[in-house]
């Protein structure tokens, strides 16, 4: 197949970027979309310039590093699928597609599709873990947990991280991946300890790498490789406020 | 000079070893373990799992990968599961029976008192990882589940759906945010290491460059871990995360590193085949699959139809019939060369005849579509994805991939190289899988390595070697640094006709061809004898475009390559130097007279540990002989 790319070329964060139209012909359908963008990159060299560059590594939908926003949708038009892992039997003969960057504040800009998540690492380093020091720890069946809640945690815990949730929403609100850690941990015994200061920490933390408010429309639910759900927001909701008051209680 | 590997393995049973060193081990007092600073290069299960706990004792860390997270460390892939001796299931599984299902999976060319303690310390990884909130999978009554896993006849597997590797990595991933937030580890990520350097003999520091700008850093330090990864992309197309590579190790070998047994490379048997030349990578299907699934081809060759439209009795379940009791569950090198055998005789199916069947129909027959999709409802769903197939109404096809390298780094007991101060665990050492390693069990190594292991034998070093670190302006670290510049220059000036990634292809295709599933004489000769030409032609005929002050992947790339340029050379030579079929490594003048691997204990039961002598010379060959005290060596049967 023969396809038009319009391409968001940017130097780096203090250049400002635009649009740019490249053929992109012979595409096998068996290709992913990332392949497709290889085949390009490499007629691109052979013409002398320089190659788009984005992120990726396991080309298999879990390291998260890919991300890409196709014809205004975050990781393309497949529900529950990374932009490594869309083919390009989704697309047809003669398409034009439109490839961008995430677009959200706390996501700057380094090259082209390549953009700046460590907001993300920042957010877990002020509380998305269970404080425990490597040794000790008890017999791995001393605390039994029900099949549903360690299932409940695991649907949680998928979350790659890739900030697809953030680049859907109109807000760049990162909800949808501080809830996913939340529940995750909150739904386990070994988790509910410190919650109340886990909950405050990250959302405080949230907020202040300049993420925005969740306004409920459920654009980050949509556009989730891992389907992570909004009940996670809702129950890091209640966490939040269940935590504010003991505060201010005690 | 003939230098004599010590592997420094304490005295004493092989079960009461690990105990012995720790009982006699050099300790370093808590309120001097923050005067020590140490680089942990890598964040995947074993760089993490050592910087966390390296942190949480005190010490003064500075982790390093290339990703833009610690999190998406190539570990993040992993599928199936991590064993462990608990027994839970009361099956006759123990400490002992794991070692020795390792050592024997291993095809005895292991260290017996590695894998014994790597056995020990596989309970210990299961308690830390449920207390840190990794989500395994459980049964109704609330306990952890198990399955069993490729080489093994028990349920030792634990495992998290078919992201066991994902929710081990954001557990060690959390527990390095927690001391990156106690500012013990300093992270650096999108932060490349292109150099190390050795002063006086011992490992001090090293060059980095920053990913995003470009410049290039030296690092100094008190001891360098290495924990970053195997070498599969080698062959180009791998299970592998684009970004594996050796730079790291090869780097070390080229600063006097012994690089151990190269030559064992694995191939997994469960990969979704090849579709075209467009190929970048290949993906995985989790060996778990093999416990439901049956494997087939059809006994004809050059039958074209339909797999659903071949009768029963013209199918060939070539495991089953060549090994009864092991079966679809036959170790990995096995199934894979066996696949490669039925390939061979041109019972190959799908496009381009290297394909096999992964059948599960019977078993959605015995446990019902539900049970299946429970347990491997995701693979089935990426399977379709890539394939276009549905392998709930037709069978996989499944053919095998290079996966993992057993080979790295030669370390002795402590983990520690020949170079004092430079540490290496992980994927990225040679230690305890010998020649082939068995499922469910690299997830095992990198984190017994980096949380149980290294954070203890490093304090010997440091209690013994009191030499401090070095300012960035000694003479060795200007000259490293300067080396890595002109490096980067090089690339950049070439201006060639080629891309990297065409070189990239060339190479794997030569290793694939010569050096992959079966090799021999002829054409290890024949890699060696083109891999210098390739190399000449690279350094010669390169395009890479660009700068060396930005962001470049281009350029990262580039400098990968030419490592693996180098590094083929080693693995070919080794291939060619062990004359003698092992695990991963089967060499066709080799096999006994049913075409299984026939090993040469007499004179190959070592471990060899390469020395490098410059570009133009052979590397000289160091022998660690592997001597077995608790297990007899015997011919591997998985009949
Ligand atoms: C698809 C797949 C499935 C697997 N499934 C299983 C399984 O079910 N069970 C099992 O036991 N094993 C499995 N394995 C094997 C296992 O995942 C790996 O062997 C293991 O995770 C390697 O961990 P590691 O920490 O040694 O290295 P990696 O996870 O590869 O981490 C390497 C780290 O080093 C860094 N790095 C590398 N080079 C440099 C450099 N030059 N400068 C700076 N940083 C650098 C990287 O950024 C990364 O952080 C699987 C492997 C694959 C490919
Ligand atoms: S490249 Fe890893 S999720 Fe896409």
């Amino acid at each position: 197949m023969n396809l038009t790319l319009r391409v968001w070329r940017q130097k780096n964060a203090d250049t400002p970027g635009k649009f740019v139209e490249y053929r992109a012909n012979n595409i096998s359908p068996d290709m992913s979309f990332l392949e497709m963008l290889d085949v390009v990159n490499e007629e691109l060299i052979k013409r002398g310039e320089e190659q788009i560059a984005f992120d990726h590594d396991c080309r298999e939908g879990i390291c998260g590093s890919c991300g890409l926003v196709i014809n205004g949708r975050a990781h393309g038009p497949l529900a529950a699928t990374t932009t490594c892992q869309l083919h390009m039997r989704t697309f047809k003969d003669g398409d034009t597609i439109a490839v961008e960057p995430w677009r959200a504040r706390p996501f700057p800009v380094i090259k082209d599709l390549v953009v700046d998540r460590n907001a993300f690492d920042r957010i877990i380093q002020s509380g998305g873990y269970i404080s425990v020091s490597t040794g000790g720890a008890p017999d791995g069946n001393a605390i039994p947990i029900p099949k549903d809640d360690a299932d409940k945690a695991m649907d949680a815990a998928q979350c790659i991280g890739c900030g697809a949730c953030v680049a859907a929403c109109k807000n760049a609100s990162a909800m949808l991946f501080v809830a996913a850690k939340v529940s995750h941990l909150s739904l386990l015994p070994q988790g509910k300890i410190e919650q109340d200061r886990r909950v405050l920490n990250m959302v405080t933390r949230m907020d202040e790498e300049g993420f925005g408010n969740c306004t409920n429309i459920g654009s980050c639910e949509a556009v989730c490789p891992k389907q992570i759900t909004l009940d996670n927001i809702a129950r890091m909701n209640r966490l939040y406020m269940e935590a504010l008051f003991k505060g201010i209680l005690s | 000079m003939k230098i004599v590997l010590d592997s420094k393995i304490p005295s004493g049973t092989v079960a009461t070893k690990w105990t012995k060193y720790r009982q006699e081990m050099k300790l370093v007092n808590p309120a001097n373990k923050r005067k020590f600073e140490i680089i942990v290069v890598g964040s995947g299960l074993a760089g993490a799992s050592a910087a966390a706990t390296l942190g949480e004792l005190g010490y003064n860390v500075k982790c390093f990968c290339f990703q833009d997270s610690p999190r998406r460390a190539h570990s993040i892939a992993a599928q199936g599961g991590i064993n462990a001796a608990k027994n839970y299931r009361n099956d006759g599984d123990s400490i002992y029976r794991l070692f020795y299902d390792t050592i024997k999976g291993g095809d005895f060319r292991a260290r017996e008192a590695n894998v014994h303690r790597l056995a020990e310390v596989s309970v210990n990884i299961i308690d830390q990882c449920v207390a840190q909130g990794v989500p395994f999978a459980r049964e109704y009554g609330g306990l952890l589940d198990n399955r069993s896993f490729g080489g093994a006849q028990v349920s030792r597997t634990f495992y998290a759906r078919g992201q066991t590797g994902q929710q081990l990595l954001l557990g060690a991933y959390q527990a390095l945010s927690r001391q990156i937030h106690d500012g013990t580890v300093k992270m650096f990520s999108r932060t490349e290491m292109l150099d190390i350097v050795i002063i006086d003999g011992h490992a001090k520091g090293i060059i980095t460059r920053d990913l995003v700008t470009g410049k290039t850093e030296t690092h100094s330090a008190d001891a360098v871990v290495l924990a970053t990864g195997g070498y599969s992309p080698v062959f180009f197309l791998s299970t592998n995360a684009k970004g594996c590579n050796v730079t790291a190790t090869f780097r070390a070998f080229k600063k006097g590193a012994y690089f151990a047994n190269p030559c064992y490379t694995q191939i997994h048997p469960t990969c979704i085949p090849q579709s075209g030349d467009h190929q970048s990578k290949l993906t995985l299907m989790s060996e778990s699959l093999r416990n439901d699934g049956r494997v087939w081809v059809p006994k004809k060759p050059g039958d074209t139809r339909h797999p659903n439209d071949i009768p029963e009795n013209e199918r060939d379940y070539y495991l089953e019939r060549m090994y009864p009791s092991y079966g679809n569950l036959a170790p990995r090198d096995i199934a894979s060369r066996a696949a490669k055998k039925v390939c061979d005789e041109g019972r190959g199916i799908g496009p381009n005849g290297r394909g096999v069947y992964l059948d599960f129909s019977d078993s959605i027959k015995r446990l019902g579509r539900d049970k299946i999709e429970e347990r491997y409802g995701n693979l089935f769903e990426m399977y379709e994805r890539i394939t276009g197939e549905n392998a709930y109404e037709q069978p996989m096809r499944i053919y095998p991939a290079p996966h993992y390298t057993m080979g790295g780094s030669w370390v002795d007991y402590e983990l520690m190289s020949n170079i004092p101060g430079l540490f290496v665990i992980g994927e990225a050492n040679f230690s305890d899988h010998g020649a082939n390693r068995l499922g469910a069990s690299a997830l095992m190594q990198g984190l017994a390595d980096g949380y149980f292991i290294l954070p203890q034998t490093i304090a010997g070093y440091f209690a013994t070697h009191r030499n401090g670190r070095y300012s960035s302006d000694h003479p060795e670290f200007r000259k490293a640094h300067e080396d890595v510049r002109a490096r980067i220059n090089k690339l950049l000036s070439i201006n060639g006709k080629r891309t990297v990634t065409e070189f990239h292809r060339e190479l794997g295709k030569l290793m694939w061809d010569d050096v992959g599933m079966a090799r021999n004489r002829a054409g290890l000769q024949h890699a060696l004898q083109r891999l210098p030409e390739i190399r000449e032609e690279f350094w010669g005929n390169v395009n890479v475009l660009g700068s060396g002050d930005e962001f470049n992947s281009a350029l990262e790339y580039a400098g990968r390559v030419a490592d693996f340029l180098e590094f083929a050379e080693l693995l070919a030579f080794d291939a060619l130097h062990r004359e003698e079929s092992c695990g991963g490594h089967f060499r066709e003048e080799y096999q006994t007279e049913d075409g299984e691997a026939l090993r040469n204990d007499g004179q190959f039961a070592y471990v060899a540990a390469w020395e490098y002598k410059g570009m133009d010379q052979f590397p000289v060959l160091h022998k660690e002989p592997l001597i077995y005290e608790e297990v007899k060596m015997t011919q591997r049967s998985y009949k």
